[in-house]
């Protein structure tokens, strides 16, 4: 434990670098993804159309995507000779963010989507029942299924802030650039360096914590205003 | 005046039809009780009416006007009435808030808004609970709270789908009580569905009776209870109706 705290204290100023680089990443991803999600999975939650079903099925097959997988396709598709090597975005946080989008909209469209339903029927007669408009009955069946959002964009954030093995392909690793926690820990695990690997393993985790808290001390504030 | 003229009423579930009514006016400024066994088709009959559901065929009329036209006319429509279900849902927040719903929707000003839920949880005796979580609430509290949240909406006609099932007879008591209390005081219709013949013989000035979502009977109900007219009354009143 000494070893690992010492190993941290002499590479403060990359580490620094290294933990907002994952943030940025991992948040920017959480972002796009959760602005994708929720309206889809409220979307999805809140009709009744003809191949919903089979619709949740893909949505749920992708929550389980394989993280090199997703990183596969993006590298594919920003490769050189990919049909989006033109905008130079491989081994980039761009790229980064991109892979991170395809794993974690599923997971929030899913939980969003399952949160929603769970409910819709309950709270919209009750809502109407008061004098609400349709829309007004939407709103609210969001707002009360929102456990189920947070829930949502803190598994798609966890997902994203954990992951290597997109990231890797399609980021490279590549120091002050597109290095983050996670392909920081694997690339000292490589070389040896458990003090180190452990070190950040234990940053990635008090940040995930934090994250957390942060995000549901501010939920239970929300309520209905 | 008449609250509402119903004719030709039906309502499918797949191949079952659960109701099936020719001809119904109810008054306002009564308290009717709809009676029947389950699956009668009593909590359809009011979801109907709440515009919740819409009929497969059949006239609604409204206080002399005909509902479900446009979605204008529905939303000024539903906005008279007022639902409390069996099993009320309270909103995420506390007590208050729940009971503000309903006139936040219609944009009260604050301080009107204020005023109003204070005199409503007065009403429902449940003012010391307004910054509780609504979610908290003890069955009895939890069906006052939703009472209050119809009642501070004004509505020309209250409609109740067993509002005292599960609850003890303290609470039963409650519920009657403020129920009552709230007609007399402001004239306000209310539809009751019940399975409590007592409750229908201790609240209401008219009951009806439903069988397979028909209108078997509907009488005052000293009349109702006393002197039945029909034979499907009389065995569903002393417990012998085959169903």
């Amino acid at each position: 434990m000494e070893a690992a705290v010492s190993s941290l204290f002499a590479q403060k100023m990359e580490i620094l670098e290294i933990v907002k680089m994952s943030l940025q990443v991992s948040g920017s991803a959480t972002l796009l993804s959760a602005l994708i999600g929720i309206p889809l999975g409220a979307w999805i939650g809140l009709s009744e159309f003809k191949g919903k079903r089979l619709l949740l099925r893909l949505v749920y097959t992708l929550m389980a995507l394989p993280p090199v997988l997703a990183g596969l396709l993006v590298y594919l598709l920003l490769s050189r000779s990919g049909p989006l090597g033109f905008m130079e975005l491989l081994f980039t946080p761009t790229a980064m963010i991109i892979a991170q989008c395809l794993l974690v909209t599923p997971i929030i469209t899913g939980l969003v989507s399952a949160g929603i339903a769970a409910k819709e029927g309950l709270i919209f007669e009750h809502a109407i029942s008061l004098g609400a408009s349709k829309t007004q009955a939407t709103w609210t069946i969001i707002k009360e299924a929102r456990t189920g959002i947070i829930a949502g964009i803190m598994t798609g954030f966890g997902r994203a802030f954990a992951e290597v093995g997109a990231v890797m392909l399609v980021g490279g690793n590549i120091r002050h650039m597109t290095r983050v926690l996670t392909t920081s820990i694997v690339m000292e695990t490589r070389q040896g360096n458990f003090e180190m690997g452990i070190a950040l393993g234990i940053i990635l985790l008090l940040l995930s914590f934090m994250v957390s808290s942060i995000v549901l001390s501010n939920a239970e504030e929300f309520s209905l205003k | 005046m008449n609250l509402f003229e119903i004719s030709g009423l039906k309502k499918n579930f797949g191949d079952r039809t659960v109701l099936n009514i020719n001809e119904l006016t109810l008054q306002t400024s009564k308290i009717y009780a709809v009676l029947g066994p389950n699956g009668s088709g009593k909590t359809t009959l009011l979801r109907v009416l709440n515009l919740l559901l819409a009929p497969d065929s059949g006239r609604i009329k409204f206080m002399g006007g005909d509902i479900g036209i446009s979605q204008a006319d529905r939303l000024s429509v539903s906005r008279q009435m007022c639902m409390v279900f069996q099993r009320p849902f309270m909103f995420r927040s506390t007590v208050f808030n729940n009971v503000a719903y309903g006139l936040k929707l219609r944009r009260v000003a604050k301080p009107e808004c204020e005023r109003r839920v204070n005199e409503a949880l007065d009403f429902v005796d449940m003012v010391d609970f307004a910054k509780h979580s609504a979610t908290r609430l003890s069955g009895g509290e939890t069906q006052r709270v939703a009472l209050a949240r119809a009642l501070v909406l004004q509505p020309r006609v209250l409609l109740l789908d067993e509002p005292t099932a599960n609850l003890d007879p303290g609470s039963v008591q409650h519920i009657e009580e403020i129920i009552r209390k709230y007609h007399q005081e402001y004239n306000t219709s209310v539809i009751i569905v019940t399975h409590n013949l007592f409750q229908a013989k201790r609240i209401a000035d008219e009951s009806i009776l439903l069988i397979n979502g028909e209108v078997v009977e509907r009488a005052y109900t000293a009349e109702f209870f006393d002197h039945p007219r029909e034979l499907r009354t009389r065995q569903f009143l002393d417990g012998t109706m085959v169903y």
